[in-house]
C-alpha cells in the first residue's frame, strides 16, 4: 500500500465520559483534600523541581481529577518530595500525600488495568 | 417627651453614621458612640472610591452633612466595655460608670485590615518596597508614589487575596472588595504614572457589583493594566531594594519570575477588635469567619441572637460601601419594627411565619 506520510491524529480533547475515573476516586479516598484545589498555582510557583523539569503539581492534580491518567506516572517522577507546595497551599491540600497515594496506586491491579487500556 | 425611645449606635464609620441618620429621621433619640476621636472610620484613609472614582472625602462630607442635619448625639473617644440588661433596657458602661440606658443597640463596629506582616513570605515590614493597599491609598492622598529610594516606580505589582481565602492564616472567607480595589488602584496608578507598568496577580477576579466588570474591562482596554493569574508564592529583596516575585503563570502553565519596584499587598478584611470585644461582652454569636452572626442571611440580616441588639455594616461580613449603606438602612427599619411592636405581636408574627412554613412543608 502506498503511504503518503499522512496519519490520523489522536483526539486531544479530554473525553470525560469515556475516561476512567477510578484512579481519581482511589486517590480522593486516601487524600480528600485534593478536591479543594482552586488552581492558584502557589504549589508550582515555589516548586524546586518545576524550575528545571516540566513538573507541575497543579496540572497533574487537574489531570487526575479529569481522569487523564496517561502522564501521571512519568509526571510525578520529578517530584523531590520537599513539601514546599504543602507549605504554600492556601486551601490546605496535602500535596505531598497525593504524590505518595499515587505511588501506592501504581502498585495496584487497578493501575495495571489502566496501563493496558492506555496502551491499546 | 420621655416616651421617645433611645438607641445607641456603636461605631462611627459609614454603617454607624447612616444607621443613626435613618433612626433619627424615624423619630428616635440616637447616641452615636465612636472609640476614636473622629467619625468616618476607614473611608477617611481612602483616596477615591470604586467603581466611579468618586473622591472619598466628597462621599464622607455628604454623610457628615446629613448627620449634622439631625440631632443625633455624637460621642467620640468613648470605649464601651461592659453591658448589662435591666428588664427591657440595655445599659452600656464606659470604663466603670454607666454610660447610658437604651431601648435598642446597633453594633456597627466594622472591620480591621489584615495585618500583612503575618504573610511573612511577602516580606511586609521586612522589605522597604512592599506596602499594603491601605499604604498605597495614603500615597495617593499625598500625590506622591515613590519607592524607598525616592524614585518613581517603573513597575508595580498588586497581589490579590492577601489574608483572604487562605487557610494558612486561618481566614477561609473572601473579603469581597480587594479585587475591585486592585482594579481601581491599578487604574489610579496608570493615571498618575503613565509610564509605569502595572500588574495584578489574581486567583479569581470577583467583580460582584454593578459596573465592576466594566471597570475591569476598562483597566485592560484603556489603561493596559496587565493581569496574571497566579498566586505569588514568595517575594525577595534584591540588592537595589527592588522586589523579586515568583508565581506560576497558571494560564500558560509555566513558572514566572519578575522584578517590581513596588509590591502592593491587597489586604483583606477581618472583624475589628471592637466588633470582637462588643460581640463577646453582649453575648452575640460569631460566624465561622469570626464576624458577627446574623439571625438569617436572607430575611433577618440585621437581627442577632440577642434581643434588642442589631448589627449594621461590615461587623457582620466584609462589605463594600454601597452594601454597607443598604445594610445600615435595613438595620434602621429592623430597629424601628422592633421598637414599635410588642413582645406579643412579635411572638404571633413568629408563629404566623412558622405556621406558614409548616403549611408549605405539608403541601
Amino acid at each position: 500500500m502506498a503511504t503518503f506520510g499522512f496519519s490520523i491524529l489522536k483526539d486531544r480533547q479530554i473525553d470525560y465520559d469515556n475516561n476512567d475515573h477510578r484512579l481519581f476516586r482511589f486517590i480522593e479516598e486516601q487524600e480528600p483534600s485534593i478536591r479543594l484545589c482552586i488552581g492558584c498555582g502557589g504549589c508550582t510557583a515555589g516548586c524546586t523541581a518545576a524550575g528545571f523539569t516540566g513538573f507541575n503539581y497543579r496540572k497533574l492534580n487537574y489531570l487526575l481529577m479529569r481522569g487523564e491518567t496517561e502522564h501521571l506516572q512519568k509526571g510525578i517522577q520529578q517530584c523531590m518530595l520537599c513539601g514546599k507546595c504543602k507549605l504554600v497551599c492556601p486551601r490546605g491540600v496535602n500535596t505531598r500525600n497525593m504524590i505518595f497515594a499515587l505511588k501506592r496506586a501504581f502498585k495496584t491491579p487497578l493501575w495495571e488495568e489502566l496501563q493496558k487500556k492506555i496502551n491499546v | 417627651m420621655t416616651n421617645i425611645k433611645k438607641i445607641a449606635v456603636l461605631g462611627g464609620g459609614v454603617a454607624g453614621m447612616e444607621t443613626s441618620i435613618q433612626l433619627n429621621r424615624l423619630g428616635y433619640q440616637v447616641d452615636l458612640i465612636e472609640i476614636e476621636d473622629k467619625l468616618g472610620g476607614h473611608v477617611r484613609n481612602w483616596y477615591k472610591l470604586f467603581p466611579d472614582h468618586k473622591p472619598a472625602d466628597e462621599f464622607l462630607e455628604k454623610l457628615i452633612s446629613n448627620l449634622s442635619a439631625t440631632d443625633v448625639q455624637i460621642k467620640t473617644s468613648i470605649q464601651i466595655n461592659a453591658f448589662l440588661r435591666k428588664e427591657k433596657k440595655l445599659c452600656l458602661f464606659d470604663q466603670a460608670c454607666e454610660f447610658g440606658v437604651y431601648d435598642a443597640v446597633v453594633v456597627a463596629t466594622g472591620f480591621d485590615l489584615f495585618e500583612a506582616y503575618r504573610k511573612e513570605e511577602y516580606g511586609f515590614g521586612i522589605y522597604k518596597n512592599v506596602i499594603t493597599s491601605a499604604g498605597l491609598e495614603t500615597m495617593f492622598l499625598g500625590k506622591t508614589i515613590k519607592t524607598s529610594g525616592g524614585n518613581v516606580p517603573k513597575r508595580v505589582g498588586l497581589v490579590h487575596c492577601v489574608g483572604s481565602r487562605d487557610e494558612k492564616c486561618g481566614n477561609l472567607h473572601c473579603s469581597k472588595v480587594c479585587c475591585i480595589t486592585a482594579v481601581k488602584q491599578a487604574i489610579t496608578l496608570r493615571q498618575m504614572l503613565p509610564n509605569t507598568e502595572v500588574f495584578c496577580f489574581y486567583m479569581d477576579m470577583r467583580m460582584f457589583g454593578p459596573s465592576y466588570e466594566e471597570l475591569y474591562r476598562e483597566a485592560q482596554e484603556k489603561w493596559a493594566v496587565r493581569f496574571i493569574r497566579g498566586r505569588i508564592s514568595e517575594a525577595a529583596q534584591n540588592a537595589d531594594e527592588t522586589i523579586l516575585i515568583k508565581t506560576e503563570d497558571t494560564l500558560t502553565g509555566r513558572q514566572l519570575k519578575m522584578n517590581v519596584d513596588l509590591l502592593v499587598l491587597m489586604v483583606g478584611m477581618l472583624p475589628s477588635k471592637g466588633t470582637t470585644v462588643i460581640g463577646k461582652k453582649t453575648g452575640l454569636d460569631f460566624g465561622m469567619n469570626r464576624f458577627l452572626k446574623v439571625k438569617d442571611e436572607h430575611y433577618h440580616a440585621n437581627e442577632t441572637n440577642q434581643e434588642g441588639i442589631f448589627v449594621a455594616g461590615s461587623a457582620s461580613a466584609p462589605m463594600n460601601i454601597s452594601d454597607t449603606i443598604s445594610h445600615a438602612r435595613a438595620a434602621a427599619t429592623a430597629v424601628d419594627h422592633y421598637l414599635k411592636t410588642t413582645d406579643h405581636e412579635r411572638f404571633s408574627e413568629k408563629n404566623n411565619i412558622r405556621n406558614l412554613e409548616k403549611a408549605l412543608h405539608e403541601k
